[in-house]
């Protein structure tokens, strides 16, 4: 069993698995049922000022996108911060500290901007020896409108001042969470730096609309005949999560920050692949909030194995990706695949000629006996055959070895050159 | 209850009504909604689907599970209707195994196809709960078709007919229209008076007159119909039983298992219907198959099939002979009937063992016999009275293309023509496909 100890920001945990600030950390109830299911740590959900509570409102706020078979792909939600009493959620916290104190904890945290706001929540919440605390940038619902959550995080300046107003504030690490709804996420991740913060976590749920009800006409879900844009979240976005993550983790200004991985986090492999990405430990929500908090179990399993398989330690993997992540102008343009269709593994279900014939390159002969096979000289290795192929691994992509003919262009396959010099590139031409 | 499986001879009353009915109860119930749902996901959408190409009547088969799983199940029903207007009992009886469900590419990954059949009476058992008609007849074309016979192919050829603004005249020699759907399956594969509701759903399109109780050669014959349409299709399917040629056959309880059939279909109690306490079928097909099981369901103590080849080569499929021996039917292959003995009723029916010889099945000189007081013969059946001037192949009546008899106007297709596999679901493509072209020659001439 490899070791998957963290400290992450200091802040060590028995696994990189933490469940994200949502309505699975609402309480100690669930809190300490996640515990005993063996994850790693959890960060508390939002806590607001003190006052009167937040309300929700009392109609469904989810909404969804499913798969075949109906599996949850993308959940979204119209979820404010902790609607309970700030007094109740902090005696929980200090409560559930106290009694597992090998686990992290920390908590999520969304104030007005005014740094006296910041000072006298961050001044409690250190009363419970919380391990930390983050700052929900992110929420892009409801609070927004209030001047708080995405409304600060889609501005790098306000980022900067609260970020700082906490270090200031605080002996306990700042985990600055991002939102994913801007255009470029450097800039944010590069003012929560400026700013102090020991890290960053994104992304944040992603504005959107699940789906429209064809009958209501409005949108889901839907509350007394009007629905609103949520916060989408689940196996749909790890995608943009992914490229934001290693986004910042390549980013020369942000390189050293440490990431907490968030986004569509379902498996042991999605946990990895943030790692590798540059992420530290990863956030867990839609996936508990799916199948329950069991699932720790195989992602622990899991992870362990891949690194035995691997002979790696977990620091190992941390980042291991991060240097093949480059621009599309330096991928080298002489790399030449072809794919092969295994006929041992073919069920002959024609999807890879359907694809190829209708949409794409014409690349793929099918015989009277539904034989399906590569046309070479037509296949630009685009790789939708394999996409949509439902025998994972029946159609590979096979290299061409260097001086290998490429039936296509009729050319053999050269060494390694990019787009910086090729000589459709106007701004080569340009130079010279 | 006075009678039991054991009671000797042919009675009535060896199970109890509350037995009776569970036995004959719906053979497979049909899928729920999310069952259908959870089902149609499983399908690939293939290009150029092989389940497609299985199907007699090409239904596409993709198209209306996709339809079902965007829940448009009635679209789903309109899809399979404009290939086969009998779709709902073909997802009932069609030997799927064979067909679509035996091509599916799931079938070859993991060996558990996607549940075609199950999926189309879902989809059609919908459109047809509704009681709505999904087609609208074209406007009178003022040409007169003549359709002999009410079963799968003349009701799928009048069906189109009708479409395109014929006037359809129906002729059926039995009291009830739908011939083998209505006389010649398993009361539990079409129960609750399925194919009446399916044939009054049909006539919903309108034109369609139905005449029964004539039949061809007795009540009228070919000429006249000629003479009074504009065309003539013959879908009258087989009349005639082939008869075993041995002695005994001609001894009481000794019957064409079509006869039998046809009296479990038509019962109104099953408890009074009688059945021996030692049944033997002799033949290997679906017909065979669907007496044995229904004598084991009325209560015979035993139901055994005997086939005079193997198990592999027995035309009944490989799902028909698993739902025999799982109702407690026994099979004996490679055996042959040589004498049927008894005096007044059968009594014991002898066999000899068959072996395959050069020339064909030869007949061993090893013989058995069965103890016996009900024989049905499942041997095959043959046209009845063929009309003159109709050439015929083998001894069906022959047919080129879509059903073009040696007769000018005069179409064929289901049993009663040569060529097909004698399924209702290939009876529906032939009826279709010779109004198709009766329709092109009408209004092409």
């Amino acid at each position: 069993m490899a070791d998957l100890s963290t400290s992450f920001v200091g802040i060590k945990s028995p696994n990189p698995f933490w469940l994200a600030s949502a309505p699975p950390t609402d309480k100690a109830y669930n809190v300490v049922r996640a515990y005993k299911a063996g994850w790693g740590g959890v960060v508390w959900k939002t806590l607001g000022e003190d006052g009167p509570p937040v309300v929700n409102v009392n109609g469904p706020r989810y909404g969804a996108v499913w798969g075949a078979d109906r599996r949850l792909l993308g959940l979204n939600n119209i979820e404010l911060i902790t609607d309970r009493p700030l007094e109740v959620n902090l005696r929980e916290i200090k409560q559930v500290k106290r009694d597992w104190k090998d686990r992290a904890l920390v908590v999520s945290l969304m104030v007005p901007c005014t740094e006296d706001a910041w000072k006298a929540i961050l001044k409690r919440v250190e009363e419970t020896e919380a391990d930390g605390i983050e700052l929900n940038f992110g929420c892009p619902h409801g609070m927004a409108e209030r001047g708080m959550g995405s409304a600060v995080g889609q501005v790098p300046e306000y980022i900067e001042m609260v970020t700082r107003w906490c270090k200031e504030n605080t002996r306990m690490p700042v985990i600055v969470k991002l939102t994913p709804n801007i255009a470029d996420i450097r800039k944010p991740a590069e003012a929560a730096l400026r700013g102090g913060a020991d890290a960053v976590s994104l992304i944040n749920t992603i504005n959107s609309i699940t789906s429209v009800d064809l009958d209501l006409f409005a949108p889901e879900p839907t509350l007394d005949g009007k629905g609103t844009h949520g916060g989408y979240c689940g196996p749909a976005v790890k995608p943009i999560s992914l490229n934001m993550v290693a986004e910042i983790a390549r980013n020369p200004e942000t390189r050293n920050l440490p990431i907490s991985g968030i986004g569509g986090v379902t498996t042991w492999r999605d946990a990895a692949e943030f790692m590798a990405l540059g992420a530290g430990n990863v956030q867990v929500c839609t996936a508990v909030m799916t199948y329950g908090f069991k699932i720790v179990e195989e992602m622990i399993s899991g992870l362990s194995q891949y690194l035995d398989g691997k002979n790696m330690a977990l620091p190992d993997l941390v980042r291991r990706a991060v240097p093949n992540v480059t621009d599309w102008q330096y991928l080298n343009l002489n790399y030449v695949t072809k794919a092969v269709i295994n006929q041992d593994d073919c069920i002959k279900c024609g999807r890879c000629y359907a694809a190829c014939e209708d949409t794409s390159h014409q690349a793929i002969d099918m015989s009277a006996e539904r034989v399906f096979t590569i046309k070479e000289e037509e296949c630009v290795a685009c790789n939708l055959c394999v996409d949509v192929c439902p025998v994972e691994n029946c159609i590979t992509m096979r290299e061409l070895a260097p001086g290998e003919v490429d039936k296509r262009t009729g050319k053999p396959v050269a060494p390694y050159a990019n787009w910086t010099t090729h000589p459709n590139n106007p701004s080569v031409s340009a130079a010279e | 209850m006075t009678n039991t499986p054991l009671t000797p001879g042919v009675v009535a009353g060896r199970l109890d009504t509350g037995q009776l009915a569970a036995n004959f109860a719906d053979m497979a119930p049909p899928l729920g909604v999310h069952e259908a749902r959870v089902a149609a996901d499983r399908c690939y959408f293939c290009y150029d689907a092989p389940c497609v190409t299985a199907c007699p009547t090409a239904i596409d088969i993709p198209l209306f599970i996709r339809q079902i799983s965007t829940g448009t199940t009635e679209a789903a029903a309109r899809t399979i209707f404009a290939q086969n207007i009998l779709g709902g009992t073909c997802a009932r009886v069609c030997p799927t195994e064979n067909l679509c469900e035996g091509s599916c590419v799931r079938e070859t990954a993991e060996g558990k196809p996607v549940e075609i059949g199950a999926l189309q009476r879902f989809a059609t058992d919908t459109l047809m709960a509704a009681n709505t008609h999904p087609f609208t007849r074209a406007p009178a074309s003022g040409r007169k078709v003549a359709v002999v016979g009410a079963g799968p192919a003349g009701l799928a050829a009048a069906h189109r007919l009708a479409m395109f603004g014929h006037t359809v005249a129906l002729y059926d020699a039995k009291p009830k229209a739908g011939g083998l759907n209505e006389y010649g399956l398993a009361a539990y594969k079409v129960p609750d008076g399925f194919a009446q509701s399916e044939v009054a759903w049909l006539m919903q399109i309108g034109g369609i007159s139905v005449v029964h109780g004539w039949a061809l050669g007795r009540d009228g014959n070919l000429d006249d119909l000629r003479a009074a349409h504009d065309a003539v299709f013959l879908g009258m399917g087989l009349a005639g039983v082939n008869a075993l040629g041995i002695a005994g056959e001609q001894l009481d309880q000794v019957l064409p298992a079509t006869d039998f059939i046809r009296e479990v279909r038509q019962a109104s109690d099953l408890a009074r219907l009688p059945v021996g306490r030692d049944v033997v079928v002799i033949g290997g097909g679906m017909t065979a198959v669907d007496a044995a099981v229904q004598a084991k369901l009325l209560g015979a103590e035993t139901a055994t099939i005997v086939y005079r080849r193997d198990l592999a080569q027995m035309p009944a499929s490989r799902h028909e002979q698993d739902h025999a021996t799982a109702s407690g039917v026994k099979i004996i292959t490679n055996a042959t009937p040589v004498a049927i003995h008894g005096a007044g009723a059968v009594r014991e029916v002898e066999f000899a063992y068959t072996t395959p010889g050069a020339k064909g099945l030869e007949v061993t000189s090893q013989t058995f016999r069965l103890k016996t007081d009900q024989l049905f013969t499942a041997i095959g059946q043959a046209l009845g009275e063929t009309p003159s001037g109709l050439t015929l192949d083998g001894r069906k009546i022959a047919v080129t293309g879509p059903g073009r008899t040696s007769l000018p106007n005069v179409w064929a297709g289901g049993d009663c023509a040569a060529g097909g596999d004698d399924l209702t679901v290939t009876a529906v493509a032939e009826g279709r496909d010779a109004a198709m072209d009766i329709h092109a020659s009408l209004m092409g001439a």
